[in-house]
């Protein structure tokens, strides 16, 4: 199982609470085992789902707010099965940002009140923006003219319309420069400070894991090869 | 409305001097569409003279349930035919057969309720037809569209739904441009006719000998009947068939590639 067992940090009652366990979870896609009876756990505050391409991360992702089902196994989220969650509710709780912009026809502010409309609610445009590390002179920008990394946090303003719980990012940095990469760095841990919000972020990039968070899960082929706190796994 | 007219089999034969024109276009350009050119005469010519039987069947007995007997034959065929277009939707027969049907009945309904025709075998079996074959080709159309836009969207989609929409919610924006795109063409058709193009039934009819004015007021009544058939058939379609690429859960069935 790796570094730490599958439940020692957190079966301790000191440590943070768990937010999402995996039990013998398997996936299969276009006839490929993507997950292959995974077993993990997700604790609140900053996480990472570190591994190379096509070890199931982003598979994994998007079992937790329920964007796909598992062929077999549970996911539980805060103890209960995600499957007895309304979806819709733990969509908004849960919110996940794709890794490739995908945003909707129009300008920015369209886009995040579009998601709060979603939910009967008049954002923040100007807020939502500045706590995505956009200016609020992009409110009024045609989202498809902006560069990926505008784009990026364009989505990440649209998600926090729905005032979640949980941010899933799927590789945020990944089409990104490293200065551009930096930044969203800096947002990211600037958007911890600011708001209450537990995050699961996806990477390749196990630098980044270390930077980015207090708990690791390491896969490798569909499996957890490794799963504890980052600075136990992933030593500067 | 009509005076009687014959056409001889000699006549319909002449005509096809402008079937070899076809073919030796096709010959001459190496576009390879002769045989599909041979088969499509035979065919027409097959299935038409059958329909004509079939209708002067239909004519004599005078009976309504042989209407709708013939209608529902169509609506079977037109499914089928429109499937076909619409591959790239799954399960597309069922939400096809229930659109066709909803607007072979409900527009021919309302025409007869509404006095436009008699409920008569004469009236009811051409315009059926009509009705039929315009809802199966804006249903076509409109399913292909939505077919093609629902897998170019994917990843439009997935992120919707992740913001917590419904299915119906994520899906609006293209079942919207499906309906558009699937009612286009005869709305085009419409707004132009007369002066680009004669329609069908005025052109029969003038062959027919009918008058000028009988022949225009009949064909606005069809095309004003065909834009409501084809706006339900098109509507029903889409509406029914997007949510087979959903789960109830609103996820995908096929979700964007990684």
């Amino acid at each position: 199982m790796g570094y730490l067992s599958r439940h020692s940090a957190l079966d301790r009652p000191d440590n943070a609470v768990v937010l999402f366990e995996l039990d013998d979870v398997t996936m299969v896609r276009d006839r490929r085992e993507v997950l292959a009876d995974l077993r993990a756990r997700l604790p609140e505050g900053a996480s990472c789902v570190a591994g190379p391409s096509g070890c199931g991360k982003s598979s994994l992702l998007r079992l937790l707010n329920r964007l796909a089902d598992p062929d077999a196994g549970v996911v539980r989220y805060r103890g209960h099965d995600v499957r007895e969650h309304d979806v819709l509710e733990l969509r908004r709780e849960v919110c996940l940002v794709p890794q490739l912009p995908a945003l909707l026809d129009g300008t920015v502010a369209d886009n995040v009140r579009y998601a709060g409309r979603l939910w009967d609610r008049d954002p923040d445009v100007a807020r939502l923006l500045d706590l995505a590390g956009l200016d609020v002179s992009y409110a009024e920008r045609p989202a498809s003219r902006l560069s990926v990394g505008e784009q990026q946090r364009a989505m990440l303003a649209r998600a926090l319309a729905l005032d979640p719980d949980v941010l899933l990012l799927d590789e945020p940095t990944s089409a990104l420069d490293e200065q551009a990469r930096g930044a969203v760095e800096a947002t990211l841990t600037d958007l911890r400070e600011r708001v209450d919000v537990s995050i699961v972020l996806v990477t390749h990039d196990l630098e980044q894991a270390r930077r980015m968070s207090d708990w690791v899960l390491r896969l490798d082929r569909g499996q957890a090869v490794q799963q504890g706190p980052a600075h136990a796994l992933l030593p500067a | 409305m009509t005076a009687g007219i014959d056409v001889s089999l000699g006549q319909v034969a002449a005509a096809l001097a402008l079937v070899a024109i076809a073919i030796a276009v096709s010959f001459w350009q190496r576009a390879g569409l002769e045989e599909e050119i041979g088969i499509a005469v035979v065919r027409s010519f097959i299935q038409l003279t059958a329909i004509g039987f079939v209708i002067t069947f239909i004519f004599d007995q005078d009976e309504l349930v042989l209407v709708v007997a013939l209608i529902a034959i169509m609506v079977g065929f037109g499914a089928l035919t429109a499937r076909h277009r619409a591959r790239t939707v799954p399960g597309a027969l069922v939400p096809l057969v229930i659109a066709l049907a909803v607007a072979a009945t409900g527009t021919l309904g309302l025409v007869v309720a509404l006095g436009v025709f008699d409920p008569e075998p004469r009236f009811l079996v051409p315009v059926g037809g009509m009705v039929v074959g315009n809802s199966m080709t804006a249903s076509a159309v409109a399913l292909n569209r939505l077919g093609d836009e629902v897998h170019a969207s994917a990843r439009e989609l997935e992120a919707t739904l992740a913001l917590g929409a419904t299915s119906t919610q994520a899906a609006a924006p293209i079942v919207r441009r499906s309906l558009r795109s699937g009612m286009i063409a005869l709305i085009d058709s419409t707004k132009t006719t007369g002066l680009i193009f004669f329609p069908g039934t005025m052109v029969g009819m003038l062959l027919a000998g009918a008058e000028p004015e009988d022949a225009v007021r009949l064909q606005l009544i069809l095309l004003y009947t065909l834009l409501g058939s084809v706006a339900l058939a098109g509507l029903i379609s889409v509406a029914l068939a997007y949510r087979n690429f959903f789960t109830p859960a609103h996820q995908l069935r096929e979700p964007p590639e990684p």
